[in-house]
């Protein structure tokens, strides 16, 4: 059944599977297995094997998105997260090759394989060197439809780069620049908090006629296990997702912080007897602004809290609408828990991150106010 | 003079020796063909490429250990470029590079200990522990940068700075075969051919970006080639006096006013990319070893020195104990905090103490 839908589904083509081995039978479908907060690297965790994590697989089936190709540096031999594993020898060096050195080159080269109507998915190895594409993603990428009137557009291209603090990432392996991006109408930025909305996401992202960033938090490539379907699905995009019910403060974030925002809604639960509500952005541009605004009517206190820097951080936009929408809702100061402004430090790292504490912190702050 | 009483006196003091011919481009001539070694100077770079090499091999073990965090991207088999290069220019000239920095910073003159210091994070670290292994520091010289190719845009505006200020200094500017393909290179290139800046850019092509050989990733693999306007020579970066003599050609280039020069330094290195890279998955553990037995740099000017009486085995041998002394035991308790920090950055608010890295004994 399974498969026959597969065979004749002629919505994406594109099949994330999880090629984990021993994932426990506790693993059920959407459930993450929570990551430990970024503070303890415990590496006593049974290790899951290295490929405990998504490896994008295409479906051999015709697909509906054109000639589509994947190419950045090293994504040839399955790239340095082994992302794309095995899909070069599936698939033909023409569709899956290399890149020299050069991020502007990839990204300009990817902007103009979309406009010719071809789906380009181009990655950029870290997030932390997409600067030099800065220019063709903000001047070229996102204005394409808009200055040609709507003759021409790059929406079949897709950028992914792995995103986020790694742990021992330092200044520049562990950047989260996804506000540098919001900044810029245009394109869309998407973030995803686990392998399934990984596949489900990635897969909206292409198939959206828009140009999207894709960032994947690099450091849930291990960490992060779940039962994935194997058939294509997408998750709709600009739509949050409100993961836990509450009534008292409302959490947002995204990416892998989430994980840490469960584990700060259950410490408030527990401790605090406060209920929160968890909703992960999943998309940071354009942003669901009703569904955040409609959570904080209900609670009155909203945390947001990203690795980002804080100052023009995306919390910061978040905050901003919501005290516009919401104003005489709000029962205390919008809290945003951040990284500091400094550059993502070496050593500091774990003083750096918003971990669970300062996050349980704001809110007793918030309750208390 | 200090005479020992092993027969000091029975070693040749100088000797020539012939170094091979550089490729040239957009040159007449190019750095001489035959290179002289006193027997001080020969010691002093053997001193010099062991320290590093053993800095290197130390720094791969303490990794390995997890005493060393983050990215280790090590440097042996290149150290004939280091030690060629800094017995060509002044101490006052400046010099910046890539992340492969470990070597460029002992020759800089910063000290093992703190260079091992700073690797693991510690405040006696070059950078206070800040920075890790991408981001070391010194006078005249500028690390340590994370962000391939980025770095030589600063190297062209360091040579501005010293063409503005007058001083006869010039800047060393290295880069990689990978970082040759990035734009912001020719954008330099073009800078520093327009305004002659007194800059050498030097490409340390060890024929893999990463994972990737250079005729994989470059339309032309002769990056000596690559300033186009600007003359270029390929020299033999195994071979330390074959390097010291190019630099020293390319710095009388750059100081008599004649503008930049780029020079492409052969050669190899040892481990992979960085310590995540094993370094075989790309290249044959033969292709390793074939380098290693042929041109390793430090066994070449051993043998150089040895065939020409310059020094005895026993001298060598020494000097590999004392390096080896001096690497292993800046003792750990001796570099400053057991705890990490407790001079925190500016901003820090209460949190968990951090306290994974258990006091090293």
């Amino acid at each position: 059944m399974a498969a026959a839908a597969r065979f004749f589904s002629r919505r994406a083509n594109f099949k994330l599977s999880l090629s984990a081995v021993g994932t426990g039978a506790h693993s059920s479908f959407g459930a993450a297995l929570l990551k430990p907060s970024p503070n303890c690297n415990s590496r006593t965790k049974t290790q899951r094997r290295h490929a405990a994590h998504f490896t994008f697989q295409p479906d051999p089936v015709p697909t509906q998105y054109g000639e589509w190709f994947i190419f950045g540096e090293d994504v040839a031999f399955g790239g340095v997260f082994r992302c794309t594993v095995g899909l070069r020898d599936k698939y033909g060096k023409d569709r899956v090759f290399n890149t020299p050195l050069c991020e502007q080159g990839i990204v300009g080269f990817g902007i103009g394989a979309a406009v010719a109507g071809a789906t380009a998915i181009a990655e950029i190895q870290f997030a932390d060197y997409i600067y030099p594409a800065f220019d063709q993603i903000v001047n070229e990428a996102a204005k394409y439809r808009y200055r040609s009137g709507n003759l021409f557009d790059c929406g079949s291209l897709t950028i992914r780069a792995p995103w986020g603090c790694v742990g021992h990432g330092s200044l520049y392996h562990s950047q989260s620049p996804e506000a540098f991006f919001a900044h810029c109408p245009g394109i869309k930025v998407v973030i995803p908090r686990s392998p399934v909305q990984a596949k489900g996401l990635l897969l909206s992202c292409i198939a959206d006629k828009n140009p999207c960033i894709f960032f994947e938090p690099k450091i849930l490539y291990r960490a992060a296990v779940e039962q994935v379907p194997e058939e294509p699905y997408t998750i709709p995009l600009s739509q949050a997702e409100i993961l836990q019910e509450g009534s008292d403060v409302t959490l947002v974030t995204w990416g892998t912080q989430i994980h840490v925002m469960k584990e700060v809604a259950a410490m408030a639960q527990e401790k605090l007897g406060v209920s929160c509500e968890v909703i992960d952005l999943q998309t940071i541009l354009p942003w669901d602004t009703e569904t955040i605004c409609k959570s904080v009517v209900k609670t009155g206190r909203l945390l947001i809290s990203h690795e980002a820097p804080i100052t023009g951080g995306f919390a910061a936009e978040i905050s901003s609408t919501v005290q516009e929408e919401c104003f005489l809702n709000l029962e205390a100061p919008i809290s945003r828990v951040c990284g500091y402004d400094t550059p993502f430090p070496h050593i500091f790292e774990p003083f750096y991150i918003p971990d669970k504490w300062k996050c349980f912190e704001a809110i007793k702050k918030m309750i208390n106010y | 003079r200090v005479v020992v009483s092993r027969s000091f006196a029975d070693f040749t003091p100088q000797a020539t020796f012939d170094i091979k011919k550089c490729d040239l481009h957009q040159l007449e001539e190019g750095p001489p063909l035959k290179a002289e070694l006193t027997r001080d100077q020969g010691l002093q770079y053997y001193r010099t490429m062991q320290t590093v090499r053993r800095m290197e091999l130390k720094a791969d073990q303490l990794y390995k250990q997890k005493i060393i965090r983050g990215f280790c991207h090590l440097y042996d088999g290149q150290e004939a470029c280091a030690a060629g290069i800094e017995a060509s220019i002044n101490p006052t000239d400046h010099l910046i590079t890539a992340y492969r920095a470990h070597g460029y910073t002992y020759t800089r003159g910063v000290s093992i200990k703190e260079i091992l210091a700073e690797l693991t994070g510690r405040k006696g670290g070059v950078a206070k522990g800040k920075g890790g292994s991408m981001h070391m520091y010194a006078p005249h010289f500028y690390g340590g940068n994370g962000i391939v190719g980025a770095q030589v845009p600063l190297g062209a505006g360091i040579a501005l700075a010293c063409q503005y200020q007058g001083n006869n200094q010039l800047c060393v500017t290295l880069y990689g075969d990978g970082a040759a393909n990035q734009g912001q290179l020719f954008e330099s290139f073009n800078m520093a051919a327009l305004w002659k800046l007194p800059c050498i850019f030097i490409c340390e092509n060890n024929k893999y970006g990463m994972g990737t050989s250079v005729e994989r990733a470059s339309a032309s693999i002769d990056y000596y080639k690559r300033g186009d306007f600007i003359p270029g020579i390929r020299v033999d970066g195994m071979d330390v006096l074959c390097v010291r003599e190019a630099t020293k050609f390319a710095a009388d280039h750059c100081r008599s006013g004649k503008g930049p020069i780029v020079m492409e330094l052969q050669t190899y290195r040892y481990h992979g990319h960085s310590m995540s890279d094993p370094g075989v998955s790309y290249r044959t553990r033969e292709e390793i070893q074939e380098v290693r037995t042929k041109s390793d740099p430090i066994s070449m000017l051993k043998e150089r020195m040895l065939s020409n009486n310059m020094a005895s085995v026993e001298e060598f041998k020494e000097i590999d104990v004392d390096i080896r002394k001096q690497v292993e035991e800046p003792p750990l308790e001796d570099l400053c905090n057991h705890i990490f920090y407790n001079n925190p950055p500016l901003e820090v608010r209460g949190t968990n103490p951090w306290s994974k890295l258990k006091s090293v004994s």
